[in-house]
């Protein structure tokens, strides 16, 4: 493979397409870079008496971080990112590799059914998980009408809530990175599997497992980091009792008016995120790399 | 021929409508090549896929080595398949791959090690092992997955068109390879394939299918040399085809009447009587023609003259628009694209076939 492929870069190095490539080159750095790199400035500054910032070397920003109250934020916003995540993975990998051995009509159809709700914005779809959730809303008058409960439950600004919302909200994209894996396998490896002498677990483990675990990784990573930000979720289902990495920022850049301090967290949060992505890099890469010998 | 190591009795499957196999029976020796052979969509590959477990017949007793195996899993047959795309593991080493059933079968790994590599030896990829499948070209691919299919030492190994994406010289090759394996690992091989030529190099017995059916079960001599049906004389080998009627029976020999003359033929055993229609199978090499007027035979223009392979094809056309075909070694012949002749061929080299499909009508 590797040998097939050096001689490929050569031709690509040499036909000069970098001309056509420069509009692409010139988006990246004015709408990519360059506000990126003005957070990074932004997060050594320090803050203005009354508004805006002043132009002074500190490094107060990051060891504020450190302080218990926002370090408890980044270690809760994890834990609710990560039991997201794994609700995510239990029901969405059984989705998607269902949906990819559905016949091509019934493909089209459930295709359709995931994407009607994303014509709707994701604000009101989530006002409506209020009226289900909210005391004698849907939910409580459906448990307690079936005798299941007597009163209501008083789910909504709870814990339980948000991670309903997060899973609502992120689990199209587990559903879809691991369809279009799993689109792309040829099932006569499974029967090969199976011929060989394996159970239809073992084959499972030992071929459907492996060959979709880029998709469910990269399901992994679509869903853990946003999970990590999508603050208006935990604000409009949590209250304020759940507080999100991404709810700190914005309180601190819209409320507070803490501009470097929320540009700080965000340099953190975006190096988290960057170590993931390296990690799935490295995990994905191994796969491809060793057999189980 | 040795003990019976497998059995089909009485094969039916339907996909919905559609009767894919209508009650196919075989009984195979150990150690013995069978070639199903067929174009595609004739039943083939889902008797193979019957015989590993990957498909369930809906009538009829698959018996592999005394036991009925119709309804167990195909991880409980001692059968192994060599699938037509290879279908090697991609995330996993050649090595891995060979050693998958060992390994499931928890056998200690130096023990799999050393199988992996006497397979690889096998198949002449020593030193192969550590390379992932993409790295390897068609052909070791599919000498892979036949490593991969033997480490196990099946009793059956079943192939399908295992050459079928080779080309021509690599398969040839191939085919001695196989041949010599097969003979080396005295395993049963099953092999699938629509290339007649393959079937008569390389089997101990072909069963030409059709519409879910064999049409007949033979040795490579007696399927090209006695076919059953002109489907049969067609399909292997290419042979002439015409009808006529029998005029009269003499002893052994028949004289048949065609449009534009006479013809002889063999009994081979069937009952004729005068009168009864007939169709015949003859081989194009046995296919003899002169210019003489006077000579008997049946009355022919020269169509097409046509030099190819090295052999020399003559295209006739009888009076009643049937083409027949003669070949000759070399290039040289006497006739040019017009002439008018008479073709013979000698009484034994003329087959009666549908004889059974005639006498229903």
């Amino acid at each position: 493979m590797k040998a097939a492929a050096t001689p490929l870069k050569k031709k690509k190095k040499q036909s000069g397409v970098w001309l056509t490539l420069l509009p692409l080159y010139l988006f990246t750095l004015v709408f990519v870079a360059g506000p990126l790199v003005y957070m990074f400035v932004l997060s050594f500054q320090t803050r203005a008496e009354v508004w805006g910032v002043v132009n002074q070397f500190t490094l107060d920003n990051y060891k504020n971080i450190f302080q218990p109250v926002y370090l408890n934020t980044f270690v809760e916003s994890f834990k609710l990112a990560l039991t997201s995540t794994l609700l995510i993975c239990a029901i969405g990998y059984p989705f998607g590799y269902f949906m990819a051995k559905l016949p091509a009509q019934w493909k089209k159809r459930v295709m359709l059914l995931l994407m009607i709700p994303f014509w709707t914005s994701s604000l009101i779809r989530l006002y409506g998980w209020i009226i289900i959730f909210r005391a004698n809303g849907t939910l409580d008058k459906l448990l307690m009408g079936l005798g299941l409960t007597d009163g209501p439950l008083k789910l909504l600004y709870t814990y339980p809530a948000v991670v309903v919302g997060m899973v609502y909200a992120l689990l199209q994209f587990m559903i879809l990175a691991v369809y279009s894996s799993a689109e792309k396998m040829d099932w006569s490896l499974v029967e090969a599997a199976r011929d060989l002498g394996a159970t239809p677990l073992k084959a499972f483990l030992t071929v459907t497992l492996k060959l979709t675990l880029p998709g469910l990784l990269s399901g992994v990573i679509l869903t853990f980091i946003p999970s990590m930000g999508l603050f208006f979720i935990a604000d409009i289902l949590g209250g304020n009792k759940v507080v999100l990495v991404g709810s700190l920022i914005q309180d601190q850049l819209m409320k507070a008016h803490n501009w470097p301090f929320a540009a700080a967290l965000s340099v953190v949060l975006m190096i988290l995120t960057s170590l993931m992505i390296s990690l799935y890099k490295r995990v994905t890469h191994t796969t491809e790399l060793e057999g189980i010998l | 021929m040795g003990e019976t190591i497998l059995e089909l009795q009485n094969i039916a499957k339907h996909f919905g409508d559609t009767d894919v196999l209508n009650g196919i029976s075989i009984s195979i020796s150990k150690g013995e090549f069978i070639t199903l052979l067929g174009p595609s969509g004739c039943g083939k590959t889902t008797t193979l896929r019957i015989i590993a477990g990957l498909e369930t017949p809906d009538e009829g007793r698959v018996i592999l080595n005394g036991q009925d195996v119709t309804d167990s899993e195909p991880n409980k047959r001692d059968v192994n398949t060599v699938f037509q795309n290879y279908a090697l593991f991609p995330h996993m080493t050649v090595a891995a791959n060979i050693g998958y059933s060992l390994k499931l079968k928890k056998r200690p790994k130096d023990e799999i090690k050393k199988a992996v590599d006497d397979a690889l030896a096998l198949v002449q990829l020593s030193g192969y092992g550590k390379r992932m499948p993409a790295e390897l070209s068609g052909g070791q691919r599919q000498r892979v997955a036949i490593a991969r299919a033997v480490v196990n030492r099946p009793s059956v190994l079943l192939l399908d068109e295992p050459l079928g994406a080779l080309d021509l010289q690599l398969r040839r090759q191939m085919q001695l390879e196989l041949k010599a394996l097969q003979k080396q690992l005295g395993i049963t091989f099953i092999y699938i394939t629509h290339d007649q030529e393959e079937a008569l190099n390389m089997s101990d017995r072909i069963a030409v299918m059709k519409d879910g059916r064999f049409e007949q079960l033979g040795t490579p001599a007696e399927v090209y040399d006695s076919p059953r049906t002109s489907y049969v004389a067609r399909f292997v080998g290419t042979a002439n085809v015409l009808t006529g009627t029998v005029e009269a029976v003499e002893g052994d020999v028949l004289k048949v009447a065609c449009a534009g003359g006479c013809a002889g033929a063999l009994r081979r055993g069937y009952s004729f009587t005068p009168g009864a229609p007939i169709t015949l199978a003859v081989r194009s090499e046995h296919v003899e023609f002169t210019k003489d007027p006077a000579a008997c035979g049946i009355a022919a223009v020269i169509r097409e003259k046509t030099f190819a392979g090295g052999m020399l094809r003559i295209a006739l056309e009888l009076s009643d628009g049937t083409t027949l075909i003669a070949s000759r070694h070399g290039i040289d012949m006497d006739v040019q694209t017009g002439d008018a002749v008479r073709v013979t061929w000698a009484p034994a080299s003329a087959v009666p076939v549908d004889v059974e499909a005639e006498e229903a009508k």
